[in-house]
């Protein structure tokens, strides 16, 4: 479904990916772990291309997003062609990134007629039957802005969903939200999860991971340094290095 | 007091006005029209990554905001003629004048506004497989107009009073039309009226700006 390979990728002088490698099989919910600085968002940020890589490979549903060339340097796929195989991607931000001027319908309806070219009616039955799936039909109406944080991340994943995409990819979803709010979103996460959607979920809440997750993967320095079922990675035999992260994170 | 206390030779005074009153509005719409388009294209042109188009706009924002209004109709009237070896109309110098000049302030105004649009609005459109433009006119566009309606009524206001920089190539407009007024009578009461006009017509502008502002108070950023 989804494969990386020997992806590196630096910011100036610093190294922030250092060859990652690393697939995603079809309805599996993958968690992302790991200290802050790691390179967790960066990684999930190549594979929506919203960082252009250094090296390696990205492929995503067996179609390359990109492939080291002859001359080292990557090849993207370019304009159409790229935007057509991005739409298989979907990707909640840790801020929403709602459109703040629309209302919280437009907001669902609006990518879908732009780029999918669905009909006004067609939209709005989809972004009505998704917002009821993540309890906010009654919010239909309203804007962004009188929305609670957990809402807006609501109304931001019913958004990604209407896209219809293979893989959903969240960063961080839950950390602008204190405890109340961030148990509304995990549970839609989890509702999403027990459909056997694709996601890759990068994740301090550690319970989630362990509970939600088929596989975690844990980062450090811009390497993957586990990799594993859930429960081998955060369950009684964990490595060392998981301890001591697990350890100092609210565990 | 000639005019001020006898409505009879005011009404006449006005009447006399009137033509120059038109050629103000007409300056006046005519400027919006063209320097807020045209501003924005500068914006974005300003905003070019390539540094062959965004250091000649550079340049140009910095010629049209760094030199007087004054000279440059001066410029435009007199050099036009010479590159071209066809004279211009008054009017029409005027007004290209005056777009070219309130473009380079609108433009940045505008890329202020644009720059001010936090990166996640173009994240978003972009992993939801907006094209460049779909996410320029439905989701960056909007939000711009909202967030430079104050700097741009400034501008405007602005405008209403610089059309009198016409009068220096002997466009009739409002000023020239009460300066000649004032220099017929030996009064300096037509230049208080079309003072009044001047006022009157803000009055209007900044009614509109507040009209406007009501209408994007619909949400919060
Ligand atoms: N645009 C950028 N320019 C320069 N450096 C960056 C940029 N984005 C990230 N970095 C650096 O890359 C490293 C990895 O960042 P990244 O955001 O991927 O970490 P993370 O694992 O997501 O951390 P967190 O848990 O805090 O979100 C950090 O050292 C960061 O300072
Ligand atoms: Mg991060």
């Amino acid at each position: 479904m989804l494969q990386a390979i020997n992806v590196k990728k630096s910011f100036g002088e610093t190294g922030v990916l250092k060859g990652v490698s690393m697939r995603v099989s079809r309805g599996e919910v993958v968690a992302i772990i790991g200290r802050s600085g790691s390179g967790k968002s960066t990684l999930l940020r190549c594979m929506n291309n919203l960082e252009t890589i250094d090296s390696g490979e990205i492929r995503i549903g067996g179609e390359p997003l990109v492939t080291t060339g002859a001359d080292g340097k990557p090849v993207y796929k370019r304009d159409r062609e790229l935007r057509t195989l991005m739409l298989k991607m979907g990707m909640v931000f840790q801020d929403y990134n709602l459109f703040p001027h629309c209302s919280v319908l437009r907001n669902l309806v609006m990518p879908q007629t732009l780029v999918l070219r669905r009909s006004a009616e067609e939209a709005k039955s989809k972004a009505l039957s998704l917002l009821e799936k993540v309890g906010l039909l009654e919010k239909a109406n309203e804007y962004p802005c009188n929305l609670s944080g957990g809402q807006c991340q609501r109304v931001a994943i019913a958004r990604a969903l209407c896209m219809d995409p293979d893989i959903l990819c969240f960063d961080e979803p839950t950390s602008a939200l204190d405890p109340q709010l961030t148990h509304e979103v995990l549970s839609v996460i989890r509702a999403l999860a027990d459909e056997k959607r694709t996601m890759i979920v990068v994740t301090h809440e550690m319970n989630f991971a362990r509970d939600v997750a088929d596989r975690v993967i844990y980062m450090e320095n811009g390497l993957i340094v586990e990799d594993g079922p859930a429960r081998d990675v955060l369950g009684s035999s964990r490595s060392e290095a998981i301890r001591a992260f697990a350890g100092e994170a609210n565990y | 007091m000639r005019y001020f206390n006898n409505p009879e030779a005011m009404i006449k005074l006005i009447a006399a006005m009137q033509d120059g009153f038109a050629n103000t509005l007409a300056i006046f719409f005519l400027t919006l029209l063209f320097s807020i388009p045209l501003g924005m294209v500068v914006a974005l042109l300003r905003m070019s990554r390539r540094r062959m188009i965004s250091v000649p706009v550079s340049l140009y924002i910095l010629v049209m905001r760094g030199t007087p209004l004054m000279l440059q109709i001066f410029a435009i009237y007199f050099a036009i003629p010479m590159l071209l070896g066809q004279n211009l109309d008054r009017m029409a110098a005027t007004i290209l004048a005056f777009s070219l000049n309130y473009a380079a302030y609108f433009a940045e105004i505008f890329r202020g506004g644009m720059m001010s649009i936090p990166v996640g609005q173009h994240e978003a459109c972009q992993v939801l497989g907006f094209t460049k433009i779909q996410a320029f006119f439905h989701v960056v566009l909007p939000q711009v107009c909202k967030r430079v309606l104050l700097p741009v009524s400034n501008e405007v206001i602005t405008l209403v009073k610089d059309t009198s920089l016409a009068n220096i190539i002997a466009v009739s407009e409002l000023f020239r039309a009460a300066k000649n007024e004032a220099s017929r009578t030996a009064s300096v009461e037509p230049l208080f009226v079309a003072g009044l006009f001047y006022l009157a017509m803000n009055g209007v502008v900044t009614l509109v700006f507040s009209y406007l502002t009501r209408r994007f108070d619909y949400y919060k950023d």
